[in-house]
């Protein structure tokens, strides 16, 4: 017997935010309305499925210019580890000079998502 | 005192004064100068850490530094000159503008053109007049933002939200990052003022609730604060009685809404907005000012950094045009009124057209949520053009080119915003491409 169940998604990929509906029956997407581009497409079917965000923070600076390093996640995280994520960059000191898009951490917690500097920060 | 003369000045060095300045560049102004008073380039930006800037303009999600830094190095790559730490006094008709820095003392430059791009600030407690007392703990969601993303300070650890601005629900998932607790936002009106993924991103993913239609009537505690108490409000924004209920806290973010910084403006006598807090202009982004020019959050607020880009660039390229002798004094002028549906329009008057034009982007606010509508755009009491939109929403900036062969010669021009008469399909609706 197939079990259906609908979700209503609220699309994030874009200012415009679509809402539609997925279907998905016995754990695969059966079908999808309401969405108006494949990047919403993509979202609405992963979001069901297995919802991931990008990963926005900030970590510690030592002998730099400003206290903070803004950091970046280079690819979406599993919802359910972000704060995994955050917890592993609290922790985290980097030492100036940093340029933008150096890697902070690689490989987060063997999730395959390296974290970026967001920024240039000068050494003091 | 020293001096400088500069062909084109632009006051702020955010994301408008970037833009702004490169534009006026390229478009063959050989001096420009930016003055920030700020310790370094990029406004706003540089504390706005969270991705999703840049969609329109680079294709790609950017954080607020990562924005930043793509017109800070475009800047470096020119002979722009940059004055940092520089608070601007007074920028006088005539284009003298009077500043003062730790390093050069005071100052006057003498340009040609002005632009202004000091970008906006957030409305206060003073502004939405929360009675109770006085208690430390009570910041707008943008000083919070600054102190935990670029100073390293938490500014509490229970929070309330007042307001549902973007800064506000974005302050809202931050501060959750960071180990808080944030109980609720309360947003007066029966709309969000914030866009929808930031609704969705930033407080159902948490499950942090939004009141809608529901206001802060009091403000508790002595040296901190200890609570706010939250009463629902009627349609006409009246608190309903009997429906007052507390909140403990150790903090309140407000994040109700945000005010053109236009000082400068209006001591130099622009002709203003009232509406939009900002200076009227011209499609060119002229101010009545001949020579004085506005871009960005300081000519109207906007929510998205793609299209200040966008709207300072035609500041700066028309800055470049006037200190050259091209702008020509426009003659007669037409003025832009917001209509049924709108609450503001930019540019708010047309000055004659440059030749070859083909179209005219203007940008609106709408007065209230609606669905599928249509934006129709009236010449001389005829409707002369019609645009379909999939949905309206007061938090989310309309934009619309209009062929200049619709707007001919027409002496009155108006716009409006009504309902669709049917729904509207995703491949009716055009989207404006920058």
């Amino acid at each position: 017997m197939m079990a259906r169940v609908v979700h209503a998604i609220q699309c994030i990929g874009c200012p415009i935010g679509c809402g539609g509906e997925v279907a998905v029956e016995d754990g695969v997407v059966a079908e999808m309305t309401g969405f108006t581009c494949n990047k919403g497409l993509a979202y609405a079917a992963e979001e069901v499925v297995a919802p991931k965000r990008m990963v926005t923070t900030t970590v510690r600076v030592s002998g730099g210019g400003l206290p903070l390093l803004p950091v970046v996640s280079a690819t979406p995280v599993p919802k359910d580890r972000i704060f995994d994520c955050l917890r592993l960059l609290r922790g985290v000191t980097v030492v100036a000079p940093i340029a933008e898009g150096a890697i902070i951490v690689a490989d987060a917690l063997g999730l395959g998502v390296d974290f970026r500097a967001a920024r240039d920060i000068a050494s003091l | 005192m020293r001096e400088f003369s500069y062909d084109v000045a632009i006051i702020g060095g955010g994301p408008a004064g970037l833009a702004a300045a490169l534009a006026a560049r390229e478009a063959g102004a050989e001096r420009v100068l930016i003055l920030e008073r700020d310790r370094e380039l990029g406004g706003i930006l540089q504390q706005c850490i969270h991705n999703g800037f840049g969609l329109r303009r680079f294709e790609e999600e950017l954080t607020g530094p990562g924005y930043a830094h793509r017109y800070i190095d475009l800047v470096k790559a020119t002979d722009i000159d940059v004055w940092l730490d520089t608070t601007v006094l007074a920028a006088e008709p005539g284009g003298v503008i009077t500043s003062v820095s730790p390093h050069a003392g005071l100052t006057v430059v003498r340009a040609k053109s002005v632009v202004y791009a000091m970008g906006c600030r957030e409305r206060t407690r003073g502004a939405i007049r929360t009675p109770g007392s006085r208690p430390a703990g009570v910041f707008t969601a943008g000083a919070a933002q600054r102190m935990v993303n670029m100073e390293g300070y938490l500014p509490g650890r229970e929070v309330v939200i007042v307001g549902s601005g973007d800064i506000g629900l974005i302050m809202a998932r931050r501060m959750t990052f960071e180990g808080a607790k944030v109980k609720a936002v309360f947003e007066i009106m029966p709309h969000s003022n914030g866009l929808t993924r930031n609704i969705v991103q930033c407080l159902e993913d948490f499950g942090i609730p939004l009141y809608l239609g529901h206001s802060v009537t009091a403000i508790h505690g002595k040296d901190r604060v200890s609570g706010v108490t939250v009463s629902k409000v009627n349609d006409k924004l009246e608190v309903i009685e009997g429906t007052a209920f507390d909140v403990d806290c150790d903090c309140v973010l407000l994040s109700v809404g945000l005010i053109p910084e236009n000082e400068l403006g209006r001591a130099a006598g622009l002709g203003l907005d009232p509406i939009t807090g900002g200076a009227r202009v011209d499609q060119f982004r002229q101010t009545s000012i001949p020579g004085f020019f506005a871009a960005g959050n300081v000519l109207h607020v906007h929510d998205l950094v793609d299209w200040v880009s966008e709207e300072a660039a035609i500041a700066g390229r028309s800055a470049a045009r006037h200190a050259r002798g091209e702008l020509v004094a426009s003659g007669r002028q037409r003025s832009v009124t917001a209509g049924e549906g709108l609450r503001t329009v930019v540019p708010q008057c047309l000055s004659a057209f440059e030749p070859g034009k083909m179209s005219v982007r203007f940008y609106f606010r709408a007065a209230k949520p609606m669905g599928a509508s249509l934006l129709q755009f009236w010449a001389d009491g005829a409707l002369a053009f019609e645009r379909k939109l999939r949905v309206v929403k007061p938090s989310e900036m309309i934009v619309a080119d209009i062929p200049v062969r619709k707007i001919g010669d027409a002496a009155t021009l108006e716009f409006r915003v009504l309902p669709a008469p049917e729904k509207i399909d995703a491949e009716d609706e055009i989207e404006e491409e920058a």
